[in-house]
């Protein structure tokens, strides 16, 4: 039985450009309504500071229907109107057209802790918070203990939450929205907050939820979490579902679409190509060796990077350097080649990175020429930007892997004695 | 168990709508008991502020107007009791007024997150102001055995003057509500009207004084006002027929506040579930 049924549903914001001078709000609004009524029409003067109105669609003709007891994940940019979904969903703000038809009691969780209030106590916090997200005070009651144990504040339960840390405020929050008891849930990017373990306790929870039986709508950037706990998932792009279905699927079309126009940056003349009077970049690219068939980069895929260069000058010795950095600016690796002498022409290189190597996330390549192996001629940053995806197997953790590289080393344990209780 | 259904749709209000805020009355009461208790946080004197304020305040407007502008109150009543219960109807309507005209920007951290009926907001406030009333009501109470004056059987009719005046809160404050939402330029606007209110309300001279002026051009416009019937039926409620009071001003105000409440509910139901777009 289908729980949710959305139809066409399509969301306007209307998007005010200022031209000209003066920036009063309820001026322009009293003026031009005032001016309709009077004379039915502008002012030159209010021709003159017009307001442009500009459509913005943050949802767009948007179908689909969620049964009970699914688990869907929801995908996207950011700014695709995944959050604009949800807070239609939870009746927040009101579609421009189409229809939804929901079956249940629905709880939503955009926010951790959303109301509480810093002056109050953390006890007070949770009678608040959990009657905003709809709880009977004696249903609070009720799991009153099991929130204060699952969050972990019992020390803490009446000192006022502007003295909590930023971790144990979100703690709090989410032990109270795990507490709830609907029968269609809706979370948004809740576990993008919190330290690894309590990420893993948070997920947990989310499967003992639907592990119960009831619907979940679930926001996210994890795609590792996404995988592990939905069934099924809306893949959006500018207001749009573009692709729905099974999560493996749909995670696989999200991420090669994410990384695909990345791969590969070529310039076909040396006149428009990057670089200097000595040499000009032709083209970098990554070449990925996918595993099962996939069509996105991850943890386990093995790729090369390729780089082709003119070299302008007569006779000279040269050698590339390649710099594997972190989005934040950290190197992680650097590797070299032997230098060479070469001619005037097109030199390329190659350089293979090993599946089992890089952790998941976002990289970017730099690539530096360099002469007599003193003299950088040209150091192209950023060369290429590329993701790598999550893969695990076997593992009932999905918190963020920590670390830059995520290796397979040699790494066993054994039994060195048994029964050491019993002697 | 019955299945809860819910049908969204561009422009439909929902169909329980007054079931579901009945619904959610216990939010109603924990959204009061946050802004009771968070109030006078970090103060050292607390609660007797809502004493403190209304007793200094009587105490200047007795010393301006009668000492100093020797402005004659009604015959037979101490000034001071006269200015004390104008006062506390009127803080009663202007606190509940202002409150809810800020009550959905206020708790615009609950109207992008959650749903529940927006009017919930607006309803907290004013039982802040509602409390807060109580308190200077029995301030008031304390003045009148101090004057050794005993209320009569006028006393029956002053709820419908409290009434009235919440009512009268709702009326306007409704209206600004929705406004304050998109055009911050009503929250500046607001402290202005209270004060001017204040002046034009029968709050620190009698209307017999208003009264006397009974041919000027201004007088049936200062009828206008809805607050001077409740304010002096308020004051006649409490200190029996010596207070000046027309009954023929009450009417005026059950009309207007009649009107605005009908208009602001309405204005109000069809805006708030687009608040979110524009807060």
């Amino acid at each position: 039985m289908a729980v949710i049924t959305a139809e066409d549903i399509s969301k306007r914001y209307i998007i005010d450009h200022k031209r000209g001078k003066g920036s009063s709000s309820i001026k322009d609004a009293l003026g031009e309504q005032i001016r309709k009524i009077f004379n039915g029409k502008k002012s030159p003067h209010q021709e003159a500071e017009h307001i442009e109105h500009e459509d913005f669609w943050a949802l767009r003709d948007v179908n689909f229907s969620v049964e009970q007891g699914d688990r869907i994940g929801i995908v996207g940019h950011n700014g695709a109107g995944k959050s604009t979904l949800l807070k239609v969903l939870s009746k927040i703000t009101e579609p421009t057209t189409g229809r939804i038809h929901i079956r249940g009691r629905i709880a939503s969780l955009l926010e951790v802790g959303t109301g509480f209030h810093p002056e109050l106590t953390g006890r007070e916090n949770i009678f608040l918070n959990g009657a905003i997200l709809g709880m009977t005070r004696e249903e609070i009651r009720k799991q009153f203990d099991a929130i204060v144990d699952f969050g972990g504040i019992e020390k803490f339960l009446d000192t006022p939450v502007k003295r909590y840390s930023s971790g144990m405020y979100v703690r709090l929050g989410f032990a109270i929205a795990a507490h709830l008891d609907p029968e269609i849930l809706i979370i948004d990017e809740v576990l993008a907050v919190g330290d690894a373990e309590f990420q893993k306790k948070s997920l947990g929870k989310m499967r003992d939820v639907s592990a119960s039986g009831r619907t979940i709508l679930f926001v996210s950037h994890n795609m590792t979490a996404v995988q592990a706990l939905c069934n099924r998932t809306l893949y959006f792009e500018r207001g749009r579902l573009i692709e729905q279905g099974e999560t493996n699927q749909v995670v696989a079309s999200y991420l090669s679409k994410i990384s695909k126009t990345k791969l590969i940056r070529e310039w076909n003349t040396p006149e428009e190509a990057p670089g200097n009077d000595l040499v000009r970049v032709k083209k970098i690219e990554i070449l990925p060796e996918y595993v099962d068939n996939q069509i996105f980069i991850d943890v386990r895929t093995p790729f090369r990077v390729r780089f082709e260069y003119w070299n302008l000058m007569d006779k000279a010795n040269l050698n590339l350097s390649l710099h594997m950095n972190s989005m934040t600016g950290e190197c992680i690796f650097n590797v070299g080649t032997q230098s060479q002498s070469y001619s005037k022409g097109l030199i390329s290189g190659e350089c293979l990175v090993p599946g089992h190597f890089l952790n998941d996330g976002t990289y970017n390549v730099s690539m530096m020429i360099v002469k007599d192996t003193v003299t950088p001629l040209y150091n192209m940053e950023e060369g290429l930007i590329f993701d790598v995806a999550d893969y695990r197997d076997g593992v009932a953790w999905y918190g963020k892997w920590p670390g830059y590289v995520r290796p397979q080393l040699k790494f066993h344990t054994e039994m060195m004695e048994e029964n050491i209780l019993n002697d | 168990m019955k299945t809860h259904e819910v049908v969204i749709e561009s422009g439909r209000s929902e169909k329980n709508y007054w079931r579901d805020l009945w619904k959610n009355r216990e939010l109603l009461y924990i959204l009061s008991m946050r802004d009771i208790s968070v109030r006078y946080k970090q103060t050292i004197l607390g609660t007797s502020w809502s004493l403190i304020r209304p007793l200094i305040t009587m105490m200047i407007m007795f010393f301006v107007f009668s000492k100093v502008a020797k402005l004659k109150g009604d015959p037979g009543i101490p000034y001071p009791l006269m200015i004390l219960a104008g006062l506390t109807i009127w803080t009663f309507f202007s606190n509940s007024f202002t409150q809810i005209s800020t009550s959905i920007t206020a708790n615009s951290n609950l109207v992008t997150k959650v749903y529940f009926p927006r009017l919930i907001m607006p309803l907290s406030s004013s039982v802040v102001s509602f409390i807060d009333f109580l308190v200077a009501l029995g301030l008031f109470v304390v003045l009148t055995i101090w004057y050794q004056f005993w209320p009569d059987w006028h006393i029956l009719f002053l709820p419908f003057f409290i009434i009235l005046a919440l009512l009268a809160s709702f009326a306007f404050g409704l209206i600004f509500a929705v406004l304050n939402v998109k055009f911050r330029d009503i929250g500046q606007l607001i402290p202005f009207i209270v004060q001017i209110g204040f002046y034009a309300c029968p709050i620190a001279y009698s209307s017999r004084l208003v009264e006397e002026n009974a041919g000027e051009w201004w007088h049936p416009i200062y009828y206008l006002n809805p607050m001077v019937g409740i304010i002096d039926g308020f004051k006649w409620s409490l200190l029996g027929d010596k207070a000046f009071f027309n009954p023929n001003s009450v009417i005026n105000s059950v009309v207007v506040i009649g009107i605005f409440l009908f208009i602001s509910i309405y204005f109000f139901r069809k805006r708030e579930n687009s608040f979110v777009d524009d807060i």
